[in-house]
C-alpha cells in the first residue's frame, strides 16, 4: 500500500519462550483509525506495544520481523525517536501526579529538556487541550494538579500530553475501558477528529466502539492476525469464520 | 450456647482493653525520658550556654558550642556522603527486583543494618584513622554515613516500589530517556518516601556516641576543620556525664535536653513533610 504509515511485515513477539504474537502482516493507511479486536490473550496489546517499542522494556520480551514507519524499520531507530514520533495512550489514565495540568500537557518537552519560549509552551498547550476537546473545562485551573480530574479527564489530559508531541501515529490501548459511557463517547468523538491530523491505532475488546470509531479493523485471535478489512466490510460481510464466530457473539 | 456466647463476648472484651492498655503503656518511657530531660536540662539552657565553649573544671559557666558546631557538621557531611550513595542503591533495587546484585545488595544492607555502631566505629577507626594517623571530623561522619546507609537505601527501595509501573511507562512513552524518566518522574513522585527515610536517618545518628568514640574522639574547643577532632553533643555528653565534676554534669544535661529536641524536631518535620509533599497517585 503506497500511503502506509506503519507496515509490519513477518512480525511475531515473544514473552520468552511463549510466542504472543505470531508472523503479523499488517499495513496501516495514514489518517485513519485502525481498531485491532480480539478476545482477551490474543495479544492485540502486545501487537500495539511493538509499534512504540514499549514491548522490549518488559524483561524477557522478544521481537522478530520487520515493523516499518516511513519504510524505515523501528527496530533499527532509536526508540526514543520512535517514540517521539509515535505516541502512546494508557488503558488507565497516568496523568504524572507530582505535575500541574499544564506541566502534564508540556512534560514531552520539559522533562526532555528542550527550552522554549513561554508563548510557544503556551500556545502547545492550549492547542493540544483544545485537540483533547479539554481546553473548556480546565482553561481556569491549569495550574492545578492533574489528578484532580475525573477520570475521563484524566484520560483526555493522557491525550493532549501525547499530541503535544505532535507525533504521527497514536497508539490507543483500551483508552475508554477504565471510563464511564459519558466519558467514553467523549473519547471516542475526539477519535473522530484526532484522525484528520494523525494516524491512530487503537486496542479494544468492545466491538460497538471498534464499528462506531475505526475504518479498518483487525482482528487477532491466539495471537495471528485472522481478519484485516475496511470495517463496515469486516462487520457485514466477515471471510474467516472465526471472525464471524467473534462477531456475533460466540465467543469473547 | 447463650453463656458460652457471652464468655467469649468477655474474652473479647478484656483482649482489647489489654492492646489499648499497652498501646499507652509504651508512650511511658518516652513521657519519661522527656520529662526528665526537661526538668534537669531546661534551666541549664541560656544564650550563654549556646554561644560559649566549656570553661576549665572549676571556674562558672561555659557553654557547648563546640559540640553544637560540631554535631550539626559531621552529620551534615554524613548526609552529604550517604544521601546520594542511598538514594541511586534504593533506586537500583526498586528498579531491579529480581537480580542477582540486587540479592546480594539487600543483603548485604539488612547486614549492615543490624551492625553495631561500635564495630563500625572501629572498621573506621583502623581503615580511616591510622592510614592519616589523625582523628578527624571527616572520619566520624563517614562511620555515621554508614550507619545511615540502609535507612536510606530501604526507604528510598520501599517507596520507589510502590509507585505503579503506568507512571515508568508514561514518561517512556513520550520519549524520556530512562535516566530522565527516572530522575524527572519516579524519584520526584516518591519525594516525600525518600525525604522522610534521609529525615529519620539523621534524626537515628544525630544521637550515635559509639562511631565518634574513635573518629571524632571529641575536643575542648571549637572548631570548624573537619580533618581536626571535633566534639559533638553525644561524645560530648558521654565524656562529661561520666566525669566527676557538677559543672560538667550541668553541661551534660542541657546537652541532652539540646539533642532531644533536635531528635524530636527533626521526627516531627519528618511527619510534615510526608503529608506536605505527598503525591496524590
Amino acid at each position: 500500500m503506497e500511503s502506509a504509515i506503519i507496515s509490519s511485515q513477518n512480525f511475531n513477539a515473544y514473552f520468552g519462550t511463549n510466542h504472543v504474537v505470531k508472523n503479523v502482516n499488517m499495513d496501516i493507511p495514514k489518517n485513519n483509525v485502525i481498531a485491532v479486536m480480539g478476545p482477551s490473550g490474543c495479544g492485540k496489546t502486545t501487537f500495539l506495544r511493538c509499534i512504540n517499542r514499549m514491548h522490549e522494556l518488559i524483561p524477557g520480551a522478544t521481537t522478530a520481523g520487520k515493523m516499518l514507519l516511513h519504510d524505515q524499520d523501528i527496530y533499527e531507530l532509536n526508540p526514543i525517536l520512535v517514540r517521539l514520533k509515535i505516541g502512546m495512550v494508557f488503558q488507565r489514565p497516568n496523568p504524572f501526579p507530582n505535575l500541574s495540568i499544564y506541566d502534564n500537557v508540556i512534560a514531552g518537552y520539559k522533562l526532555n529538556g528542550l527550552k522554549l519560549p513561554k508563548a510557544d509552551r503556551d500556545a502547545i498547550v492550549e492547542s493540544s487541550l483544545r485537540k483533547a476537546a479539554l481546553w473548556n473545562e480546565v482553561k481556569d485551573t491549569l495550574h492545578k494538579k492533574g489528578t484532580f480530574l475525573s477520570g475521563g479527564q484524566q484520560q483526555r489530559l493522557c491525550i493532549a500530553r501525547a499530541i503535544a508531541m505532535e507525533p504521527e501515529v497514536l497508539l490507543m490501548d483500551e483508552p475508554t475501558s477504565a471510563l464511564d459511557p459519558i466519558s467514553t463517547s467523549s473519547i471516542e468523538e475526539l477519535m473522530y477528529e484526532l484522525k484528520k491530523n494523525y494516524t491512530l491505532v487503537i486496542v479494544t475488546h468492545n466491538m460497538q466502539q471498534a464499528g462506531r470509531v475505526s475504518d479498518r479493523t483487525a482482528f487477532f485471535f491466539l495471537g495471528e492476525l485472522v481478519e484485516y478489512d475496511d470495517t463496515r466490510e469486516m462487520f457485514t460481510n466477515p471471510k474467516d469464520s472465526r471472525t464471524q464466530n467473534y462477531i456475533t457473539g460466540r465467543f469473547s | 450456647m447463650e453463656k458460652r456466647l457471652q464468655f467469649r463476648l468477655t474474652k473479647s472484651k478484656v483482649f482489647q482493653w489489654i492492646i489499648i492498655l499497652f498501646a499507652f503503656l509504651i508512650t511511658i518511657p518516652l513521657i519519661a525520658i522527656i520529662f526528665y530531660v526537661l526538668k534537669t536540662g531546661l534551666s541549664k539552657i541560656s544564650w550563654h550556654f549556646l554561644t560559649h565553649i566549656p570553661k576549665p573544671v572549676g571556674e562558672i559557666g561555659g557553654g557547648i558550642a563546640n559540640a553544637l558546631v560540631g554535631s550539626l557538621l559531621i552529620v551534615m557531611v554524613a548526609a552529604i556522603i550517604a544521601v546520594p550513595i542511598g538514594i541511586l542503591c534504593g533506586i537500583y533495587l526498586s528498579e531491579n527486583k529480581s537480580s542477582k546484585i540486587a540479592y546480594y545488595s539487600r543483603l548485604a544492607v539488612d547486614i549492615l543494618q543490624g551492625t553495631p555502631s561500635i564495630v563500625i566505629g572501629i572498621v573506621v577507626y583502623f581503615w580511616i584513622v591510622k592510614p592519616i594517623g589523625t582523628f578527624s571530623a571527616l572520619s566520624g561522619s563517614i562511620a555515621l554515613a554508614v550507619m545511615m546507609l540502609p535507612i536510606v537505601i530501604r526507604s528510598t527501595e520501599e517507596t520507589l516500589k510502590l509507585l505503579p509501573d503506568t507512571l515508568k511507562e508514561a514518561g517512556l512513552a513520550l520519549g524520556l530517556p530512562y535516566h530522565k524518566v527516572i530522575m524527572r518522574v519516579i524519584v520526584p513522585c516518591g519525594m516525600s518516601g525518600i525525604l522522610s527515610g534521609v529525615m529519620l536517618s539523621v534524626a537515628r545518628i544525630a544521637g550515635e556516641t559509639a562511631p565518634l568514640l574513635f573518629t571524632a574522639f571529641g575536643n575542648p574547643y571549637l572548631t570548624a576543620n573537619i580533618l581536626k577532632p571535633m566534639q559533638s553533643l553525644p561524645l560530648l555528653i558521654f565524656n562529661y556525664a561520666t566525669s566527676p565534676y557538677d559543672e560538667w554534669h550541668d553541661l551534660a544535661w542541657g546537652a541532652s535536653l539540646l539533642l532531644l529536641i533536635w531528635v524530636l524536631l527533626l521526627n516531627i518535620t519528618t511527619k510534615w513533610i510526608t503529608r506536605k509533599w505527598k503525591v496524590q497517585l
